[in-house]
Parts: structure tokens; sequence; C-alpha cells
């Protein structure tokens, strides 16, 4: 341990405003990520059970494949892969994209397993009053689905806003990428990153509460 | 009390029976759950089926609203026929509508506070307006003798009370049928009695039902005819006396000889 090494408060302190540049990119990708990911998910996970083989499979294949390889693999795919064959994609677009696919795969299982954890009474009370098929989605199984997924969406959103701070390597001037470049002209890295740190737990914190206060709130009447 | 919703009820079609079903078989796989079922309900009657466990008492009236597929047979319900296989068609969306359900558990919508419960059909289904609705949703909540409680979500309710809301629930719909399956079974002793009542008094007012329940004394008295059903078959119908008092058939005897001991 270097003995004569001393933690820096100020060069943590002066550090806060260049890093929160970095912020606003951080939040664009979870939040236009995460939402695109969540209508991959609702589409997928209603293909997923399916009764149609043909319908499941896809649905299947998809979830397998952007579960089972890693973000920033997908993310590398994306920007230098795919810039060579479909023409330049930016390093933001190709951020959110890959939060979008590889969140939209978890975000299936949540929806499939949301909506299969409602009993099956449910489904047979409203066809058995006349409602469609398709209201009776709407109007019985998805609202209750969809409160019991909110711990799991929670958890999906935490993990896919620290998951952004790998598009670091490609050049997004989020977060950590800041922090690099800042460092690299004042070489205070323990003091930076440490701050790095704190912005994200104070990002994911916020929202672990909002999930909270609406749980519940969805609480109510269950 | 309220005779409101009665009228769809004792609009009898002379002649013409309400539910008619023709050599109606059931598999589960290679499992042959009802067998040759021939059954003709008319308006305004009121039929009890009994059994034991696993008879496929509740299957054949869960055939009846097509919540289960049959494989073999006719079924037509207030001139509409359903196809086997369960096919979707007009006629099951039709016959939904037109058919009444009250289930063991309930099935109340947890999410959905007792007045919203009624009303989702009504104007979802029927395209009724929202007000009209409510009204109707409170006079049911009066008739089933639960005033006051439209604000509730389903648990804050007892047993007995859930069971009867599913039962208005079910009835703002202006049912021609109404079909229940065990509707008392899953609920504690001092409440059955009611649930009940209030099945009583919708029989009174003529509404058709095809009751599936293990409450002997309660068949015995509200029913135009009990039928038993054993393994898949109706072995034995008739009025309740002769059915209880004098029956025929063996698996009949030892059926009620162990249910009525008690």
């Amino acid at each position: 341990m270097n003995s004569n090494f001393t933690f820096d408060w100020s060069a943590a302190l002066s550090s806060i405003p260049h890093l929160l540049t970095g912020i606003p990119y951080t939040l664009l990708i979870s939040i236009v990520g995460l939402a695109i990911g969540f209508f991959i998910g609702i589409f997928f996970g209603l293909l997923r059970i399916s009764p149609s083989r043909w319908l499941r499979v896809p649905a299947i294949v998809y979830i397998e494949i952007f579960r089972g390889t890693p973000v920033l693999v997908q993310v590398l795919f994306i920007f230098y892969g795919l810039s060579d064959v479909i023409g330049h994609i930016g390093p933001l677009t190709a951020g959110i994209a890959a939060i979008a696919v590889n969140s939209g795969a978890y975000i299936s299982e949540v929806v499939r397993g949301g909506i299969q954890s409602i009993e099956r009474g449910q489904r047979e009370a409203g066809l058995s009053l006349g409602l469609s098929r398709l209201n009776t989605f709407r109007y019985i199984i998805w609202p209750q689905a969809f409160r019991r997924m909110i711990p799991a969406l929670g958890n999906q959103g935490i993990i896919s806003i620290k998951d952004t701070s790998l598009f670091a390597v490609i050049g997004v001037g989020e977060l950590v990428r800041q922090g690099q470049i800042y460092i690299a002209t004042t070489f205070t890295a323990l003091e930076v990153y440490l701050m790095v740190a704190l912005m994200y737990l104070a990002i994911t914190l916020t929202l672990s509460l909002l999930l909270r206060l609406l749980e519940r709130r969805g609480l109510v009447g269950q | 009390m309220s005779h409101a919703l009665s009228t769809s009820a004792t609009a009898h079609r002379d002649g013409e029976s309400i539910v008619r079903l023709r050599k109606l078989n059931k598999y589960y796989g290679a499992h042959h759950v009802l067998k040759n079922i021939d059954l003709d309900v008319s308006h305004g009657e009121v039929v009890v089926i009994i059994g034991a466990s696993g008879s496929g008492k509740s299957t054949l009236i869960r055939c009846i609203n097509g919540l289960e597929e049959f494989q073999q047979g006719q079924l037509r319900v207030d001139g509409h026929d359903l196809r086997p296989y369960g096919k979707a068609s007009r006629a099951l969306q039709t016959i939904r509508t037109e058919v009444g359900m009250v289930f063991q558990q309930f099935n109340l919508f947890p999410h959905l506070n007792v007045r919203d419960n009624i009303t989702l059909a009504p104007t979802k289904v029927k395209g009724m307006a929202m007000p009209q609705a409510m009204e109707i949703a409170e006079r049911l909540l009066d008739r089933v003798g639960i005033r006051d409680q439209a604000d509730k979500y389903p648990s804050q309710l007892s047993g007995g009370q859930q069971q009867r809301v599913a039962l208005a629930r079910a009835l703002a719909m202006e049912p021609r049928l109404m079909l229940f399956d065990e509707p008392t079974s899953a609920l504690d002793p001092e409440m059955i009695g009611e649930v009940l009542d209030a099945m009583r008094e919708l029989a009174r007012d003529g509404m058709t039902m095809i009751i599936v329940t293990h409450e002997m004394g309660f068949a015995r008295e509200v029913a135009d005819r009990v039928i038993y059903i054993h393994q898949g078959e109706i072995v034995e119908q008739g009025r309740p006396d002769e059915v209880f008092d004098n029956p025929q058939n063996e698996r009949t005897q030892s059926f009620l000889s162990r249910v009525l001991k008690h």
C-alpha cells in the first residue's frame, strides 16, 4: 500500500460538474432502451405462451440468443459489425439498441411468468361472462399480471442502467466515459471512480424507491 | 324482493329446451370423461346434478358454456349449436353472453372493486352505459343481500359475500341460464346458508338453473329434477323425491347411502 497516498476530497468534488455531463447519456440510453425493451418483452412474452409452435419457437430462439450472450458483445456486434453491413450506426443508437434487445429478452420471460401466474379461474370467469379473449386479457389478466411483474421489471431496470456503463468502450459519453476522460488529465482515479459509483447508486436507489412506492400502491385491493 | 332481472328467465319459448345435449362424448386423452350424455333442460327448470367427485358432473356443465371442449355429439344452447373440439364460433360467444356461471372458487377479479366486478361485462360486452350498469349493480347487490359493499375489494369480503358478488356479477348480464359449479364447496359451513338462500330466491323467480352440488338437502328442496352421474354416465334421473327416497339404480343407492348417512 502506498503510505503517502491521501484521498483528495477537492479532486473528488471538482470532478462532479464534469461527471454530471455523462448522466443525460446514461439516462437516455437506459430509458429509451428499456422502453423499447418493454415492448419487445411484451411481444415475445406473448408469443412465448402462444399455443402455436410457429409463434413460440421464434420467441424462444430470440430469448435464448439475447439472454445468453453478453451485452458488451451485443453492442460491439451492432456498433462495429452491423455498421459495416447496413451503414453507420452511431454509438448512442448502438447502445440504445443493445439495451433494448438485451432487456427485451429478459423482460419476455418476466411477462411470460407474470401472465402464467394468474389463476386459470380468472380467464374462465372473464370468458364465461361473454368477454372476448382479447378483452379478458386486457381487463382481467394483464392488469393483475403487470402488478406481479413490477418487482422483476424494476430489477431489470437496475441491471440495464448499470449495463450502460459498458458502452464507454464504444465512446458513448456516458458516466464512466466522462470519468475516464477526467482522469486522463487529473490522474485521480480513486476519487473520480468513487464519485462515478455514487452517481450510479443515486440513480438506482431513486428507481428502487419509486418501485417501492408503486408496489405499495399496487397492493391495494389484492 | 326485486324481480327486476327475472324477465329474461321467465320469457319461456314453449316447446323448445334451452339446453339440448345428444350423445355428447368427451375424452381427456384416452380417458372417456363423458359418455353419450343426453340431456334436455326446459325454460325455468332447476336441475341438480349429483355424483361422486371425478364423476364428470363439473365437466358436463363446463361443456355447456364452452369452458371445456367435447369431441362428439350435439350441444345446443338456446338455439345455438356449439361445435366440437372447442372451435371458436359466433355461437360460442353468444352462448357465453346468455349463460351465467358461478364457480367453486368464486373467481372474482381481485384488482377490481365489487362494483367494477359487476359492471365490467355489461359495459364491455353489451356496450351498456356506465350509469345504467352501476344502477343494475346496486340493485343486484341489494338483491343478494350485500348493500353498501360496492366500493370494497373482494379480499375485504367473507367467502359467502364473495360468492354472492359472483352471483350478482353473473346476473348483471341478464342470463337466460345459470350454471353453478359446486358454489358452496369452498365456503366455511356458517356461510353456506346465505349463498343457498340467494340461489333459492333466484329459482323462485323462475331462473333456469343447472347446479352441481353436494348439498343434498338443498337439492331436494329446490330441484325440479335430480340427475345422478356415475363415471361419466347419467345413471338415474327424476324428481327429487323419486331419486332420493326411492332410487332405482344400485349405484345411486350406494352413493346416496354414503352421502346421506351423516
